[in-house]
């Protein structure tokens, strides 16, 4: 075995080697997004195992088919998706170096997620008109959480796909905003994976109750 | 980050593109679509199970957990681009370990809750108990 141990010339012990290969600055960036998103993820499960103890908790309040109307979340869903398949398109002008192109998918996705945000925060403002708030029973407690902090992070999201846009349109399609526009990718197609979640268990399953 | 790497000359970035080309894969105009229209139909099943009734409540839950299964699926391959190889492997293990604990936090929170309830519901008779 010592026979096989790395050694300098002068005999001293190598613990590592010298001639390591240069990264490409940023070329880690990726892999370290999708953990921060795993990590996203994680915050998500157990926002999900809340809403599925305390879902059914009404404390003779509003039940979900008292408050959720389907046809709105429909119409929500498809907003979500939407933008996600126009960042798709702003990610593929951005392979061919379309500058003009990656701005007008970006704008698009933008007002998507806007009308996304909108619906939502309407039908919020409409459930606690009713008097459905967070604080009338665990059940609506969990559902603004889990709901709630999916819409902050496409609040997040909307802001930081903004201020891409400025960056590109200051500086073009460089490579440090190609990487960038690909991590708000892997964010934004993460947040409708979320989504589907929603829509799945807190939405149908809470009209099937 | 500095100006200077911003401006890096062309030829450089090229050479970085082309070596972790394989290690990013990019999404292709048929992968998004093949991923919307699945998207579309897999969504649009589900909401019309659960608003037309169709089917028996206990039927149409196990039916639209298995098309939200089959969407996150569809959502991982086409418009995240997971495979076995991106990153050398490493994303998929992130996204192997992170699915271990969800599955450990979401069924473990449900299993302990709902016995607790079940448990500790007045006037349970603890003498039942085995």
């Amino acid at each position: 075995m010592s026979d096989t141990a790395l050694t300098t010339p002068q005999g001293a012990p190598l613990f590592h080697l010298a001639d390591e290969h240069e990264h490409a600055e940023g070329g880690s960036t990726a892999l370290g997004f999708w953990i921060y998103l795993m990590s996203d993820c994680l915050i998500f499960a157990i926002l999900f195992a809340t809403f599925g103890v305390l879902g059914g908790s009404y404390a003779a309040g509003p039940s979900p088919k008292d408050l959720f109307d389907l046809p709105l979340v429909a119409l929500n869903t498809s907003m979500l998706l939407l933008s996600s398949i126009t960042y798709g398109f702003a990610m593929l002008a951005m392979q061919r170096g379309r500058t003009g192109q990656v701005q007008a998918w970006l704008a698009v996705t933008a007002l998507f997620g806007l009308a996304f945000l909108s619906i939502e925060l309407y039908e919020f403002a409409h459930m606690i008109h009713e008097g459905a708030t967070p604080q009338r029973s665990a059940f609506l407690s969990s559902f603004f959480t889990l709901v709630g902090t999916h819409g902050l992070h496409v609040t997040f999201g909307l802001i930081w796909l903004v201020t891409l846009m400025v960056q590109v349109k200051k500086r073009g399609l460089i490579a440090a905003n190609q990487r960038r526009l690909s991590c708000l990718s892997m964010f934004w197609h993460f947040l409708d994976v979320i989504w589907i979640g929603v829509f799945t268990f807190v939405y149908l399953m809470g009209m099937l109750r | 980050m500095s100006s200077t790497a911003d401006a890096a000359p062309a030829a450089t970035h090229q050479h970085g593109h082309d070596h972790d080309h394989a290690d990013h894969p990019q999404g292709t105009l048929k992968s998004y679509t093949i991923g919307f229209v699945l998207s579309v139909i897999l969504t649009a099943i589900p909401f019309w199970l659960v608003m037309s009734g169709a089917l028996p409540t206990q039927i149409t839950a196990i039916t639209i957990i298995g098309f939200a299964v089959a969407q996150i699926l569809v959502h991982m391959i086409c418009f995240l681009h997971m495979n076995m190889k991106s990153e050398g492997g490493w994303s998929m293990m992130a996204l192997l370990f992170t699915l271990i604990l969800v599955v450990i936090a979401l069924s473990g929170s449900l299993w302990v809750m709902y016995h607790l309830n079940t448990n500790m519901m007045p006037g349970h008779d603890m003498s039942q108990m085995p």
